[in-house]
Order: C-alpha cells, then structure tokens, then sequence
C-alpha cells in the first residue's frame, strides 16, 4: 500500500444556515459555506468535498459540431463530487454523473468502496439531480472512468482516513496502527473496533480535497478491478425501477405536440376547435409550438389527432444529394475555426512524388440515429414560479440551464432529475423533451408526462453526422507508406490522425454545411475515421501485397495498440484459410480516448442471395486498469452489436424535409439473427489509469467487416452502411473511388 | 366506457375505450409501468406480455379486444416475493446494459418455455428476435435462457 498524505486541517461546522439546497448546484460559489449547509441539511455526520483542482480541457469532447454546441468553459474551481457519512453508518455519493446503461452507478460505487473499505451495497450513489450533486458537464466523452472514478477513489481514501483519525483520538492511539475493514476502524494491538456510523455520531466534519493524494494502485485493488453485478439489478428484473418515461406524480396530465411538417416548416394555419371542445383538454399554442395536454395518454393522442393546421414547407436535400452538398458547402476559413483540425508533417507531394504505387479513394458514412429503446421522455411540474422536471438526459444539468433560459428562471427555479434511462449512447445531450413538457405544463396549469413517440425519437432528436472521407497515400519501394493524406469533411476530427508511421502526412477536418440536425455519438466520427482508414490500410496492404495484419504492424510503434492487434489476432487465429465458398476475414483497429481497440471479422457472404452475415468477432481492447471485468467485457461486446448496424445496414432516409424510415420496422438495427460469436479479450494494464470503455470499442468493427468483404468475394465497399440489401443490390450508386489506385 | 379486465390474477374496470393500447391501460390506468414503450408498432418487443399464456405486443393490442383473456405482465411473475426462474437467470447472467429491454426479453422467454422447455439457440434466436436491445447483449441473453431453461419446473406452465 502506498503512502498517504496527512488529511488536511479538519473543521468543525459552527454556523448553519438550513434549506440551502440551491447553492449546491452552480459552479463559481462560496464553497465554505455550503459545505456547512449541505451537512446541516443531511444531518451532521462526515463529509468529504472534492474541488475541481485543474481545468479539465480533456473533458472538452470533440463534438462533430452538432448544433448545440459545447462551449466548454474551464472547470472553475468548485466541487465535482462529495461523499457523506451519516450517524446510522449510510454512506452516499452525489455525483453529477449520470447512469444510462453503461454501468457507472456500479463502477463508481465499487471504487469509493475500495478505498473507503466498505461493502458496495452499502454505498447509495445519488446521480444526476441538479438540486442535490454538484454540477457536471455531462456524461459522455468516456470520461467518467477516468475522471470521475479517481476524483471518487481520492474522496473515498480521505473520508477513511479521518475515520481512522476519529478512531485514534477516541482511543488515544497511533493512527498509524489502525486498520479500515468492512466500514469499521479496528485497532489490531487492542482488537477494539468502531463502525463507521458511531464514529460519525455527533461529528458535523467536513472536509475539502483538491489535491491528489496517492491512491492504492491497481494492482492492489481488492474491491474494484473485479466483476461486479449491477447495482439495484433486481428493480430492472422486476420492471419496478422507474425510468424517466416511468416517472409519475400526482395529478399528472399527459402532453402530445403537434409536429411541422418538414424540418424548418412555419405554421400557416391552426383550427384547434375540435381538439379544445375535448373536456379536460388544453391547447396550447405559441408560434409555430403547437400541443395539446389531457387527463389521460388516449384522449392526448386524440386531441392531437384533431388539430388541423397546415404548414409551409421548403425542398431540401435527399440522400441523393447528401455527399455531393457536403462537399460543396465546406464552410469558409473564418468560420467555425475551433472546429478546424490541421495536420501536416514533412511534405505530401514529395513523398507522393516519389511513391512507386498510389493510392486514392472516397469513404462515406451515412446519417445514422442512436435509437436509445427508451425515446426521450419527460415530467415537468410547476409549483410557485419553480419548474421541477424528470427526464432522459445524458446533461442534466444543460437541461437545467435550458429550461431556466427558456422559461427566464433563475437557474436554482429550475431542477432535472435524472433516473437511470433507457440509454442515450451519445443521443440524449439535448433539452427538447424536458423543454416541451415544462411548455404544456405551464399552458395547462397541470403536471405533464410526454414521451416521445419512436416517429418523433427518430425524426425531432439528432443524428450521427454523415461524412465524406477522401483518403490518398503513397507506397515505398520496400512496401511501407511514404505519405499518407485523410480529409474528413462534415462528420469529425475524432481519431482522424493516423497511429501508424508514415513520415509525410496532411490530415484535416473540413466543418461544412450540413442538412440534418447532427451531433454526439458513441464515439462519434470515431467510427466513421476509423472506417476509412483501416479500409484504406487494408487495401494499402492488398496492393503492397502484404498481409493486412503484417502491414500494420510494419507501421506501427504504438506498443499499446501493436499489443491488441496481436491479442485479437491470436485469439482469432490469424491468418486463417478459407474453408467455405464467401468466407473472408478482415481486421480493423486503432486508438480513440485513451483506449487501444482491435477486432477481426469473419463473413459469409452468399453467392446467390449476395447476403452478408458476420459470423464471428473477435474483438482486443486495452483502456488501462480494469475497474469492472463483467462490466467492461459487456460494454465491449454490446460495442459490437450496435457497431454492426451503422456497418452492415442502418441508414437514415431523408428528402425534404422529412425522415423517410422514422420506424424500427424501416430502420433496421441488429436482432438476435444477426448476433456473430463475439470474443472479447480485454487486456488488463494495472500499471495505466483506467480510461473510458463506452464508445471506443465500437471503432474497429465496421473496416474489419468492410476488409473482410472484400477478402471473400473482391468487391471493395467504401460506404456505410455497406450492404443494407446484400452485396447484389449493395447501393445503386456506389461511391466509386476517385482514381483506380495503380501503379506509377 | 368502462372495461373489465383481468391483470395478474386481479379484475380492474378501466375507464377507457376499447381502441386504447393494453399497454397504455397497463401503464397509465393501472400504474403498471414495467411493460414500456419502445416503438408502437410492435417492432421492438419491449412492451411484451402474457395472454392466456402466449407472449403478445401489448402496443398494439387494443383492450377491448382481449375479451376476458388473462394479462399477465413482469409485475405478476414474482411468487411470494420469489423471483421467478426466468428472472433470476436474467440476473445471475447480468444479461442487460440500460435494461430498458429486459421487460420485454423475460416476458417473451416465459413464453416460450412454456411453449418450448429447452430451446436450441437457434430456437431461441427465432423465437427471440422480434426483441430489440440496442445495447447489445444478446449473447448474454442466450445464456439467461438457458440458465433458465435449465432451471424451470417442468410441465408446469405460468
């Protein structure tokens, strides 16, 4: 175990000044006195307050421009989490972090739990409620497990070591001989034990941590590092946890919005008679805001099927269009320059110049929706000029901003809560639905339930950008890269750098114009760069000759990333012979926030049918030391089913103005009969701080499968999705590349 | 208008038309809210019950068509605070992320095991695969099944 620093001066709470809930909330406050507050209001007992010590510019996640735009201030100084003890002995976390399937409630729990020594069920996490936890961000950018889990763990330690602190005054001893175990202090020379509850009686401590005190390193983690089950998972197997869309309060009423008819339509005309001669309903009408709010779901739903309004519309793009207009409309030098990324090393043209064999070709994705099962969902009440409001979010405390900028609140008149959802994967960063439900509470004067239909889910959230990739390179005499060229335009700069060695390179993120509402995704245009490169690396590998494993490992000095790509390829038994007619195998991989990720893909591909079916996965990922083994080995393997759709077939259709396929029955997403075996091997590095698992696993699968196509049948695809209807009927127009890659 | 119908063993009389959801009266009439929506056109199966035995997507059922059929919805699967077989293999093989699904995937396999007592995965993937989970963890749910499978009283259908 390593040394710990002294515990800072502890103080004692003198002033109290109750019912101060508010001032938790908010960055920039006066910390010390809230701190003395927060403990009146729970009670007395122990708390332990991180400060945000340093401006967390990682936290800042590349964003792919989505309309929302996240101007990430720099962390001020204030608290990022705290953690109480009470006098009966309940230890509760309250963290601005929130859970949507990715298993935080329970790998954060388990690390406070390793430090403080105490069982993980007996540690209450109190998530994502903008009147009881400390701001945050938001979850996503895979920063929880590597921000949050250690800040958690340094909070964790201090509060133990005053226990231990509390246990030697009591007993006039060496705090240095006392031991923490299973949320009691011993003294191992006496054999006198105090539980954690009776050392917290009648304290009212409260302590603040900004530096960063030593942790136990995770080689010697008993309690974290290991599988966990989840948290409360019973309430899920029983169907009594409550999702937001689950939320209910008394007197609730139910809200339906009349949506425009296209994207960026304006009402023209409105005959809501019918709908307000409906008792118990309520209109509500503001601008081009329409919506209707009654006592129950059927007869909201019916209101709003009586609206008669018309709409007027302008053309807008299709699909059709969609990779000629980004292209066309990459937007001028003076705007959006933050967005901008710019990379060159050495000289393109002279290594291309001097290239015996060239390589140019066109990689595009598609628009793609997150489709979370649960569709956004909210229940706003007003009480007294004050709007509380449940709902699905992955930043509850953006939508609290944005109901109080909507509304002209000052921020503490407005709380989110968050209950554990029915998952975002990136999607639910947006305030829309909580917005909508506060509107038509407001205009009925009632509590409002809306829960988006899956119609409005697919059509009124937002989408993965779609992209265009150009990819050009040059290929030495001795089968290496001499210049390497990638130019995203729309989708990303997210792992758009190459981590393979190529001694001339020009890499950029062009920021277009862009026809849909766009944002986050797990991963984001991780995906889509990650798709384009390693397709392009395999077909590098093809023309060099080489094997498409052996040539990546020839550029590559990444030992992180060399490791995974071999892990996966053992497992996987790489280089594998054909053994059946359409059998291809095919390898993708690289390095996106902190983590190293490889897999290898085989497909059968039908000669007849031209049906494309991933048979088998196997997939390395490496994200530092491993907090939770079962947890993280399902995210990554849940990585690869979802990864499977935006590969294979999901696609959003679109012509103007409205979303052509806005249901599961025209969007198809993995089922079961597309479930490949799935191996992961996850690579434990005790020696690395743990970094973030939600999204970059997803990153290798789709060129793996694109690379696997091609070895079993030739055909080279550079379009996701790349077979939405089998191979034969691939795409009518499948983006060609822009020059046959031959030799000079 | 009222209608009579009978959810877990218990008759309710609901104030609704017969053209309403079953799920909205499960959910909204009668505070059940573990069957969920996911899609209102019974593409995702999360809203799956038991009717009379047979696993059914309650969004796109009208109430007023059940006439008299026993509903029975994940609210009515624990016996004497026991869980039943099919949920706890469902928590010993950790088979969701979000859970959102989880509903709807142990409704649909009480089905069928009481159709079929061992499945195959193959078997168990066809009957399976009008239940989406986006979070990905089929693989995990194959395994709940046959935990369960394993574990279910035999002949002695819910």
């Amino acid at each position: 175990m390593s040394e710990r620093k002294q515990p800072e001066e502890m103080r004692t709470v003198e002033a109290i000044e109750p019912e101060r809930y508010e001032a938790f909330a908010p960055p920039s406050y006066h910390f010390d006195l809230e701190r003395r507050d927060f403990l009146k209001v729970v009670g007395g007992g122990i708390g332990v307050f991180l400060v945000m010590g340093e401006p967390a510019a990682a936290l800042a996640q590349e964003s792919g421009r989505p309309q929302f735009r996240f101007r990430m201030p720099p962390l001020p100084k204030n608290v990022g989490a705290w953690l109480h003890i009470a006098p009966n002995g309940a230890v509760t976390v309250f963290t601005g972090k929130v859970e949507v399937g990715q298993n935080i409630r329970t790998s954060l729990a388990q690390q406070v739990a390793e430090e403080l020594k105490v069982a993980v069920d007996a540690i209450s996490m109190v998530m994502g409620d903008t009147a009881r936890t400390p701001f945050d961000m938001g979850t996503f950018g895979s920063r929880t497990t590597p921000t949050m889990g250690p800040q958690l763990r340094r909070v964790g330690a201090t509060a133990r070591e005053i226990l231990i602190g509390l246990a030697a005054e009591r007993w006039n001893a060496d705090k240095k001989t006392l031991v923490a175990e299973n949320g009691a202090v011993r003294d191992p020379a006496t054999g006198k034990t105090l539980g954690y509850g009776e050392l917290a009686t009648g304290q009212t401590l409260a302590k603040t941590i900004i530096s960063t005190d030593p942790l136990e390193p995770p080689a010697d983690w008993t309690v974290a590092g290991k599988p966990l089950a989840k948290v409360g998972a019973v309430e899920f197997v029983t169907g009594r946890h409550r999702y937001p869309s689950d939320i209910v309060v008394p007197g609730l009423h139910y809200g339906k919005v009349l949506r425009p008819a296209a994207f960026g339509a304006t009402l023209e005309t409105l005959d809501a008679s019918a709908a307000k001669a409906m008792p118990g309903v309520t209109v509500v009408h503001d601008g081009n805001f329409v919506g209707v709010v009654a006592p129950t779901l059927e007869e909201a739903e019916k209101a709003l099927g009586l609206l008669k309004a018309t709409w007027k519309t302008a053309p807008q793009i299709s699909n059709a269009e969609l990779f000629a207009y980004l292209k066309q409309n990459v937007l001028p030098e003076s705007e959006a320059e933050e967005d901008r990324l710019r990379h060159e090393t050495g000289s393109v043209e002279s290594g291309m110049a001097d290239a015996p064999k060239k390589f140019e070709a066109t990689y595009t994705v598609e628009y793609i929706a997150h489709a979370p099962l649960e569709p956004r969902a909210a229940v706003a009440v007003w009480q007294g000029g004050k709007v509380t409001a449940w709902t699905g979010t992955q930043r509850p405390f953006a939508v609290r901003d944005a109901l109080a900028d909507t509304f002209h609140l000052a921020k503490d008149d407005a709380r989110v809560l968050m209950p554990d959802m029915g998952s975002g994967y990136g999607g639910k960063h947006t305030p829309e639905c909580a917005i909508e439900a506060a509107r038509l509470s407001r205009g009925a004067g009632k509590p409002v339930k809306l829960i988006w239909t899956r119609e409005e889910e697919f059509t009124w959230a937002y989408f993965r950008p779609a992209g265009v990739i150009d990819v050009r390179a040059g290929l030495g005499a001795d089968g290496k890269l001499v210049a390497w060229e990638m130019h995203n335009y729309n989708s990303g700069p997210s792992a758009v750098m190459t981590p393979y060695d190529v001694p001339n390179q020009r890499i950029s993120f062009h920021p277009t114009k862009y026809p849909l509402r766009q944002g986050s995704y797990r991963a984001l245009a991780a995906t889509a760069n990650h798709f384009a490169r390693e397709s392009a690396m395999s077909e590098l590998a093809h023309m060099a000759g080489a094997d498409q494993l052996e040539f990546r490992l020839k550029h590559l000095s990444d030992e992180r990333l060399k490791a995974v790509f071999l892990a996966a390829a053992k497992k996987f038994g790489w280089p594998r012979a054909k053994t059946a007619p359409g059998q291809g195998f095919g390898i993708g991989g690289g390095i996106e926030k902190g983590g190293r990720v490889a897999a290898c893909a085989e497909v059968a591909v039908d000669e007849k049918s031209g049906e494309v079916k991933v048979t088998h996965v196997v997939v390395a990922f490496e994200c530092g030391a491993i907090v939770n083994q079962d947890g993280l080995n399902n995210q990554v393997s849940g990585a690869q089913v979802m990864g499977l759709g935006g590969a294979l077939f999901e696609a959003i259709e679109f012509a103007d103005g409205k979303i052509l396929n806005p249901m599961f029955s025209k969007y198809r997403v993995p089922r079961f009969k597309d479930l490949p075996e799935i191996e992961v091997v996850l690579v434990d590095r005790v020696d690395r701080p743990p970094a973030g698992a939600g999204e970059t696993p997803i990153c290798g699968l789709a060129p793996a499968i694109a690379n696997a196509i091609f070895d079993a049948t030739g055909t080279r695809l550079r379009a996701m999705p790349l077979a939405p209807h089998g191979l034969k009927k691939a795409d009518p127009t499948p983006p060609a590349p822009r020059a046959a890659a031959e030799p000079a | 208008m009222s209608i009579e119908i009978k959810v877990n063993g218990r008759k309710h009389s609901v104030n609704t038309s017969p053209e309403t959801s079953l799920l909205t009266v499960l959910r909204d009439h009668l505070g059940l809210t573990g069957s969920k929506y996911g899609c209102g056109e019974g593409e995702c199966g999360a809203c799956t019950v038991l009717v009379n035995g047979y696993s059914r997507r309650s969004c796109i059922m009208k109430v007023g068509d059940l006439h008299g059929q026993p509903v029975t919805t994940i609210e009515g699967l624990e016996q004497e605070g026991k869980l039943h077989p099919v949920q706890q293999a469902f928590l010993e093989a950790e088979a969701f992320q979000c859970a959102y699904c989880t509903v709807g995937m142990i409704m649909t396999t009480v089905a069928m095991l009481n159709a079929m007592p061992n499945p195959t995965d193959e078997q168990a993937i066809e009957f399976l695969n009008g239940n989406i989970c986006r979070c990905g963890t089929y693989p995990r749910i194959l395994r709940a099944v046959h935990l369960a499978a394993e574990r279910m009283p035999k002949g002695e259908a819910r």
